[in-house]
């Protein structure tokens, strides 16, 4: 139980830390922040890729599932990562 | 690797993804902010690719070599005007690895993945129905941008209460898989039960209303990995996707405010609230507007001494950035000002004007936000109203009964002369006639978007 506790508390630290860090954003950079924050949401990647590389121990449909979630979360973070850098470059081309 | 230096290297990871997202609220430290968020990716995943209980490659390979061709793909052929799109169908992926994990989780007897106990289990039910419905809600969303979908409401009656009862449902199996009950068919179900109620949550929502839904499902991706997280765990995750939550919860806040509703009138409101008697059109127009035409518009811009351009989605729509861009070029050359105002819900995404002009390669300094530009209309010679709508009706400001009375505006109708180019006199996403349209100092230069302004630069150019 102290284990859960101890996850729950960094949740909320990390929600709070997270509204800390975001309060004043110009307008300019919401689609960046969109697309910049949704790839680190694709971190449920490292869950995708224990899953996907458990091998025997899991069965079949622990492999094709993690997977199907390999492929999902690299879209994200590969996609996520680059078109937001591509956006920032055009707002930085004459910064 | 031993498991405290697996743990250390996620803090790392976690740290620089803090780093990042701060980062990335500024300006000037917003490609920085964006390449530690990805190095700090690049770290969590190499760390946990040595780890030992990974024990094939296969799978692992298949998959990141498909997603990493996708996304790839996809980051750099998407236009800029499409990023909305774009956007929708990251979130809905993101959500949907998350769901898979989760079902995977649940059938792991053991192993990395495998969750025992109320607090796996509960977070496995969690995860499937957060994940499930940001998969489907973001496909919904996607169809209604790239208009696969009309983007109009879509629903039936008592499709709240139908919402509440799947919601009920599901938190109900998520309860029945935490006390221990139920196999996998009950997931499965759960499963099924979530992506309809993501169709269901974003059909009855509107186009106005996309960047709500879009800052919205963006949270909820955030939220699925965190529960994912939980589920095994891993505090990588629960940190990392509480970060991507909260600031996912502020951008909808700051669109809510942005069009003066509340969330829960976003969400639940766009149906019900068709009940009041709509303005009529013809007695707001009748024979009060007038039409103009290219060189007319081109000979009060000869004399302006400060032109503002209000772009909204139509901007986006006749892919005119690029057009916009070179009648300011054309205007500056001739002495004059050129500053653009944007309206922070204008176009289908936060943000959404700013890109497609920062892709025409207009200036930072001169793309004002609403509070900014605002005061500033009274000593406007011309307004150039592009493809926006809603945002530019005085009836927020004047008419209490109007439905968008109380919005934060754009107050063209300030400036000496407001020239609107539009298609026709059709209404905006609100549906509502707009009385800017039939003001003395309103012109109406009706045409498609692009034609509109390369007629405008013309005339300009052949004045000179």
């Amino acid at each position: 139980m102290d284990m859960i506790i101890m996850q729950v508390s960094l949740f909320v630290l990390a929600v709070i830390l997270g509204v800390e860090l975001i309060t004043k954003v110009p307008a300019t950079l919401h689609t960046p922040l969109m697309s910049g924050s949704n790839a680190i949401s694709g971190i449920t990647l490292v869950g995708a890729l224990l899953a996907a590389g458990s091998g025997e121990v899991g069965g079949l449909w622990v492999s094709v599932l993690g997977m199907i979630a390999v492929t999902l979360a690299t879209i994200n973070v590969v996609g996520g990562f680059m078109v937001t850098n591509r956006m920032l470059r055009m707002f930085s081309r004459r910064g | 690797m031993s498991l405290s230096f697996v743990n250390l290297c996620y803090l790392l990871s976690a740290v620089l993804f803090i780093g990042g997202i701060k980062g990335l609220t500024r300006p000037r430290t917003a490609v920085r902010g964006n390449l530690m968020a990805a190095i700090g990716m690049l770290l969590a995943v190499v760390v946990t690719l040595l780890d030992q209980s990974i024990l094939s490659y296969g799978w692992i390979l298949t998959g990141a070599i498909i997603g990493a061709t996708i996304g790839v793909l996809l980051a750099t052929r998407i236009q800029m005007t499409a990023m909305p799109q774009m956007v929708a169908l990251l979130n809905g992926f993101g959500g949907g690895a998350s769901l898979a994990v989760a079902v995977a989780s649940f059938l792991s007897t053991s192993g990395p993945v495998a969750a025992s106990g109320i607090v796996g289990l509960t977070a496995i039910g969690l995860t499937v129905l957060i994940g499930a419905v940001t998969l489907t809600g973001s496909a919904v969303a996607f169809g209604k941008l790239q208009e696969l979908l009309p983007g109009s409401p879509m629903g039936f009656r008592g499709i709240t209460l139908f919402n509440g009862a799947l919601l009920v449902a599901a938190l109900a199996i998520v309860a029945t898989l935490a006390a221990g009950n139920g196999g996998i068919g009950l997931v499965l179900v759960l499963t099924a039960i979530a992506l309809v109620l993501g169709v269901t949550l974003v059909v009855p929502i509107g186009g106005a209303d996309m960047p709500v839904v879009i800052a919205l499902l963006n949270s909820y991706s955030g939220i699925a990995a965190a529960a994912a997280g939980f589920i095994m765990g891993n505090t990588v995750l629960i940190v990392s996707g509480a970060l991507v939550g909260a600031s996912g919860l502020i951008l909808t806040r700051i669109m809510c405010v942005a069009m003066n509703r509340s969330l829960a009138s976003v969400l639940f409101g766009s149906l019900s609230e068709e009940g009041g008697e709509a303005m009529d059109a013809d007695e707001v127009y009748a024979g009060k507007v007038k039409s103009s035409s290219a060189e007319e518009v081109s000979m009060l811009l000869e004399t302006a001494q400060r032109v503002v351009i209000v772009p909204g989605f139509g901007m986006a729509m006749a892919q005119a950035q690029h057009a916009v861009r070179d009648l300011a070029d054309t205007l500056e050359r001739r002495g004059a000002e050129v500053i653009y105002g944007l309206h922070p819900v204008a176009g289908r995404m936060p943000g959404h004007m700013n890109v497609l002009l920062a892709e025409a390669e207009v200036d930072y300094d001169k793309m004002q936000p609403m509070e900014q530009i605002n005061p500033h209309f009274a000593q406007t010679d011309v307004v150039i109203v592009i493809g926006a709508n809603d945002v530019t009706n005085p009836m927020a400001r004047e008419d209490k009964g109007s439905p968008i009375y109380g919005m934060p505006i754009l107050d063209v109708d300030l400036a000496r002369t407001v020239v609107v180019v539009k298609r026709s006199l059709s209404p905006g996403f609100a549906g509502l006639p707009n009385p800017l349209f039939a003001k003395d100092n309103t012109l109406m230069l009706f045409g498609d978007g692009k034609q509109a302004i390369l007629d405008l630069t013309g005339a300009l150019n052949e004045a000179a």
